[in-house]
């Protein structure tokens, strides 16, 4: 995209976009710290890379009214959505000041008076569930749209195509967002898909398909902004697939040898953050100081979070029945 | 004897019974180029290549059952699934069609194929990640369920499942896959049926099998501290469960705990319970005592999820209790 075309947003939200994939990459450092000083365990998938895709395509949700779900790498999602970042931390640290008391951990942020419905940790599960939740607007014949996240490598579960053609059939606002950031675990996407071009997949349903620059905030707005309109006055789902790349292994443990540094190094020079970035200092409406400053707030609002996590209380050990019903 | 892990105990079965059969081969994900997520078939796809070490897509009901299908047309698939927690989407499968073929088709078609991978919990893994299933499977007539607790059982028990005609479950653990264990050079095989006396005893006799293991038999080191002596009985076998040695054991010690890391409903360790509390009835000095996990998912906390499962306490305090102490 031309800098020039940056004159058609107000500039605070471009500042807002910029800040959030910001944030995202400061947090999703401090959980890296945090994990390897133990503070975190278990599974925690790392964001880093690919914070375009989440910002770009949740700005253009109605929080208020619209769902997100997402898989297992969910923090970026969660704080696109305006979760919390002690929150997020304490749930990391598995604190009862945690967004899912503790319970949940890095697999399964969840807020739902922000719109945000987890934090899956079954490939390919929340691709029906999102669908599943579309129902409800068209049930109630309101207008919202859902945003249901999942990876290249779970677009080849079976509940993709049943969820794609029951959307298109029952005429659900529902955006698919396919991140396709090449690699599922180990695998490389091209290893296990009969097709290249991911978003042809919703052809067989007669669902539009779009691919996108995943590392491109503002391609990745307006394409979902426009699935999302066309969700919510026409109940038309569509599937958008946003070509990206996670900068971490899959998950903390993997040491990412089935990639190479120059593969690597190339998609670090698209980094999304730059792109926006550099955009905006060429237009003129962004400085160098500005950014540092923006950077620096997320690092301390980074550190915050750890501070809050640290203070924060374990969960009771009655609270291992609560919720167990409702 | 030569020690190694419970994870290469697995990976020498898996390539001398390749080595032996070429109808042998594997699938699942990351099992080939990756090595296996949790390593266990390392080495065995750059020895026998992408036909019979082969890496699939995220798609558990679809590979499974195409290997099923494989199964019927005469290959011997081992099935890897990446834990059991995702075993729950090829379920329908495993019931429908691995278990039942032979008897719906009047013994005409068998299915020789091996399901495997974790199952139970590691940590730190939350709700979904974090599920001991292996009820699910031993509720199931057709198939055989079995859950070896140490390197040498594995060996033996890995290589007679691949050689088995019928479909067998095998379980392991994640945190078990580090332990280590005395297994010998040549080849050898071990039943599928038979459970194992791990330690001899007069006063109580403690029943388990996979993971809890350890558990267990700390808990008989601490008891015997307290000049209780313990016999502990690994059924191995889950589908079929074999019953003379429990009972051998519970007549000889009357008094018995059973532990089990799987939910208390309709699990493993409830049904071993209640066998024993019906045909040792006469024999028992007090009822039988289920340690299990806590009834509820698992949390991500740490120290309540330690809180969830069995543990050396729970397992003494249940001795205690059927000793009257
Ligand atoms: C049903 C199921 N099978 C396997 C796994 C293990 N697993 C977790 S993430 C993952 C890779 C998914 O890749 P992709 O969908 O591309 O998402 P990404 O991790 O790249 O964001 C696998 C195989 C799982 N969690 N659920
Ligand atoms: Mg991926």
């Amino acid at each position: 995209m031309k800098s020039s075309s940056l004159s058609s947003y107000p500039i605070d939200f471009l500042k807002k976009l910029l800040k959030d994939m910001l944030l995202i990459r400061r947090f999703e450092e401090k959980c890296g710290q945090m994990y390897g000083l133990q503070k975190i365990g278990g599974f925690c998938h790392l964001y880093i890379g690919q914070e375009a895709v989440a910002v770009g395509s949740i700005a253009a949700l109605d929080l208020n009214r619209d769902y997100c779900l997402t898989a297992y790498r969910d923090h970026g999602h969660a704080l696109a959505c305006g979760l919390c970042p002690n929150g997020l931390m304490a749930e990391l640290f598995g604190k009862a000041t945690g967004c899912s008391r503790g319970k949940g951990g890095s697999m399964h942020m969840f807020d739902i008076t922000k719109g945000m419905y987890g934090g899956n940790g079954i490939v390919g599960a929340q691709i029906p569930i999102a669908t599943g939740m579309a129902m409800r607007f068209r049930y109630k014949k309101e207008k919202g749209v859902v945003l249901c996240f999942f990876g290249d490598g779970a677009i080849h579960q079976g509940v993709f195509h049943e969820s794609l053609n029951l959307a298109k059939l029952w005429k659900l606002p529902i955006v698919y967002i396919c991140e396709n950031n090449q690699y599922g675990m180990g695998t490389d996407f091209h290893r296990v898909s009969a097709v290249e071009d991911l978003s042809i997949k919703g052809a067989a349903y007669n669902i539009p398909g779009k691919q996108v620059n995943g590392m491109d905030v503002l391609e990745v707005y307006e394409e979902v902004l426009s699935a999302v309109n066309q969700a919510k006055e026409e109940g038309i789902p569509t599937l958008i697939e946003a070509k990206t790349y996670r900068y971490k292994g899959h998950s903390m443990s993997d040491p990412g040898k089935y990639r190479s540094k120059e593969e690597l190094e190339s998609y670090k020079q698209q980094d999304p953050i730059l792109i926006l970035k550099n955009q905006m200092v060429d237009a003129k409406i962004l400085t160098e100081e500005e950014y540092q400053s923006y950077d620096e707030e997320c690092k301390n609002i980074s550190n915050e979070s750890v501070r809050f996590a640290e203070q924060s209380p374990e969960p009771s050990l009655s609270s291992l029945y609560e919720d167990v019903l409702a | 004897m030569p020690i190694i892990t419970y994870r290469e105990a697995i990976r020498q079965a898996i390539d001398e019974e390749m080595q032996r059969d070429e109808s042998v081969f594997i699938l699942g994900e990351e099992v080939a180029q990756y090595d296996g997520a949790y390593k266990v078939t390392q080495g065995l796809w750059k020895k026998y290549g992408s036909e019979r070490v082969i890496d699939t897509p995220i798609v558990e009901a679809g590979f499974t059952g195409i290997a099923i299908g494989a199964a019927m047309a005469g290959l011997r698939p081992i099935v890897e699934w990446m834990t059991f927690n995702f075993s729950l989407l090829a379920l329908d499968q495993v019931v429908n069609n691995a278990a039942k073929m032979l008897y719906m088709s009047g013994g005409q078609i068998k299915v020789p194929i091996v399901f495997r991978g974790p199952n139970g919990p590691a940590e730190f893994l939350s709700s979904q990640h974090s599920q001991a299933f292996q009820s699910y499977y031993a509720h199931i007539p057709g198939l055989k369920v079995v859950a070896p607790s140490t390197p040498y059982d594995a060996k033996g028990m890995l290589k007679s499942a691949i050689r088995d005609d019928n479909p067998v479950v095998f379980l392991e653990a994640e945190l078990m896959y580090a332990w280590q264990g005395e297994v010998p050079e040549g080849e050898y095989l071990l039943p599928l049926n038979k459970a194992d006396i791990k330690r001899q005893g007069k006063d109580i006799t403690l029943i388990t099998y996979s993971k809890p293991i350890k558990v267990v038999q700390e808990a008989a080191r601490q008891l015997e501290k307290e000049g209780i002596s313990s016999e502990i009985i690994d059924l191995r076998s889950l589908r079929p469960i074999d019953e003379e040695t429990l009972y051998a054991s519970v007549r000889k010690t009357n008094r018995c705990v059973v532990c089990d890391e799987s939910w208390p409903v309709a699990s493993v360790g409830s049904h071993v319970a209640w066998l024993i509390s019906k045909n040792c009835f006469d024999d028992l000095d007090a009822p039988v005592e289920l340690v299990c996990s806590e009834d509820v998912p698992m949390p991500y906390n740490h120290t309540l999820e330690l809180a969830v499962q069995p543990s050396v306490e729970k397992v003494v305090a249940a001795a205690r209790k059927v000793l009257y102490l």
